[in-house]
């Protein structure tokens, strides 16, 4: 399971655009993923520039 | 589903947006300009440093009210802050001469597309592209809540680092992982700076990127950093380096931060295809990123030109073959540059701060009327022969 802190997360779209499959959306006003679609690599969570993104499968 | 149809749908009131909607309605054609936020201009993504040299070309005459600061150079720190390298503005490339205000930067360009008799819809995110006969045809646009179809004969991307429209087409945006900078920036007030430069630290206090100091006016500032994604280990280290670097100046520290900025860019050659069938990309979209700067306002603003002047003579045969022309415009202008510059960013970004030391105390003597590419390496090469064999390779 991931998830978008929302009390963190700045909605500026670098996870958005890191993603190497495209699962994730910035929407009007929040980001969704699509994990079905997810390869788990890891770059939302770190290029996330306010550690937003958290996931049950990351280690360092 | 309401449908709507229009010549020219752009995706994103960003600087590309705008530009693109301004010249592909001002040749006569009806263009639709969708936002997804309630606000151009907002939030902010962006250093906010740029040039004038590039304004010309795009008609975009200097206003008062988006210009925060005027810049008389940039100053270049090594990693022990004991050599500077100090560039007039000139020199200092593409990226200096005034800080912008991009709230009201933004604003003002869409307004110039609105002047040619663009629309522009908000709160409007295209949620999906339409293909049919693999043309991208519109998009499914979600206008205050509501899924609405816009059909278009051509669709112009630009919405930004996400460049999620083209890979929605089937177009290859990917970034690799040291291709991508993380970013982030605190607007401070109250801290003491040489106001009249922009300053850049590279070192080991940024990996693979920069940390900027950018004046926006009276003891206020952008004070940033990007640090290459292969060299973040952690959830928001980026923003932890920014936090040491500030806390280790007690001119910075002293300061308060009256707002937060964030956002990623991509540091990669020009992609081979920004068009398809029925699509152009432009601007962060199409990765047009200097990749030692990480500027793009530029760039986004002349790609966005040539993308609506294409769309007006392919708009009755919007094939990849006519739109190709927007293609090869883009690669002849930023092809070479942007290659040798992210062959530069690469070298740069293999050297320990002992190296970078060394080559800034080198180059900080050349005179400031003589610096190019020839001029640093001989002068890194009467006082630190070794260091030349890093560079060798661009000589």
């Amino acid at each position: 399971m991931m998830r978008v802190d929302p009390a963190k997360c700045n909605y500026c779209g670098a996870c958005v655009g890191s993603c190497p499959v495209n699962c994730m959306f910035l929407n009007e006003t929040r980001v969704e993923i699509d994990e079905d679609k997810c390869i788990k690599c890891g770059f939302c969570i770190r290029v996330c520039p306010v550690g937003a993104i958290e996931a049950d499968w990351w280690s360092k | 589903m309401k449908r709507y149809e229009y010549d020219v749908l752009v995706i994103g009131a960003g600087p590309g947006g705008s530009m693109a909607a301004r010249y592909a309605a001002r040749h006569g054609l009806k263009v639709l300009l969708i936002e997804k936020r309630p606000e151009i201009g907002v939030p902010v993504r962006c250093a906010e440093g740029i040039s004038r040299a590039w304004m010309d070309e795009v008609e975009i005459e200097a206003q008062e009210h988006w210009i925060d600061a005027y810049m008389d150079g940039a100053k270049i720190y090594s990693p022990d802050e004991k050599s500077v390298l100090t560039l007039s503005a000139e020199q200092a490339g593409n990226e200096v001469g005034f800080v912008l205000n991009r709230e009201y930067f933004d604003k003002y360009l869409a307004s110039l597309a609105v002047k040619e008799g663009a629309e522009i819809w908000l709160k409007s995110p295209a949620v999906q592209i339409i293909k049919e006969d693999g043309y991208v045809r519109g998009a499914i646009v979600r206008r205050f809540g509501e899924e609405v179809d816009v059909r278009a004969k051509i669709i112009i991307a630009a919405d930004g680092f996400e460049s999620q429209v083209a890979r929605w087409a089937g177009m290859n945006t990917v970034v690799r992982e040291k291709d991508i900078v993380t970013c982030i920036q605190y607007r401070m007030t109250n801290i003491d700076i040489d106001e009249k430069f922009t300053h850049f630290y590279i070192g080991s206090c940024a990996p693979g990127g920069y940390l900027w100091i950018f004046p926006k006016g009276e003891k206020e500032a952008n004070v940033g950093i990007g640090v290459a994604l292969n060299k973040i280990k952690e959830p928001g280290e980026v923003k932890k380096y920014l936090d040491k670097f500030i806390e280790e100046h007690p001119w910075l520290s002293k300061g308060g931060v009256i707002q937060i900025v964030t956002g990623a860019v991509s540091t990669c050659p020009v992609p081979k295809h920004l068009v398809s069938d029925g699509l152009m990309l432009v601007g962060d979209a199409a990765r047009l990123i200097d990749p030692i700067t990480g500027g793009g306002i530029a760039n986004a603003c002349r790609s966005g030109k040539y993308a609506g002047e294409v769309a007006a003579k392919c708009i009755d045969n919007p094939s990849k073959e006519c739109l190709k022309e927007y293609e090869d415009m883009v690669h002849k202008k930023w092809d070479r540059k942007h290659l040798r510059n992210w062959y530069v960013k690469e070298k740069l970004a293999a050297l320990d701060d002992e190296t970078l030391n060394k080559l800034l105390d080198a180059i900080a003597d050349v005179e400031m009327s003589d610096i190019s590419v020839m001029a640093i390496l001989e002068a890194v090469q009467k006082k630190y022969p070794e260091l030349i064999e890093e560079f060798e390779d661009l000589l």
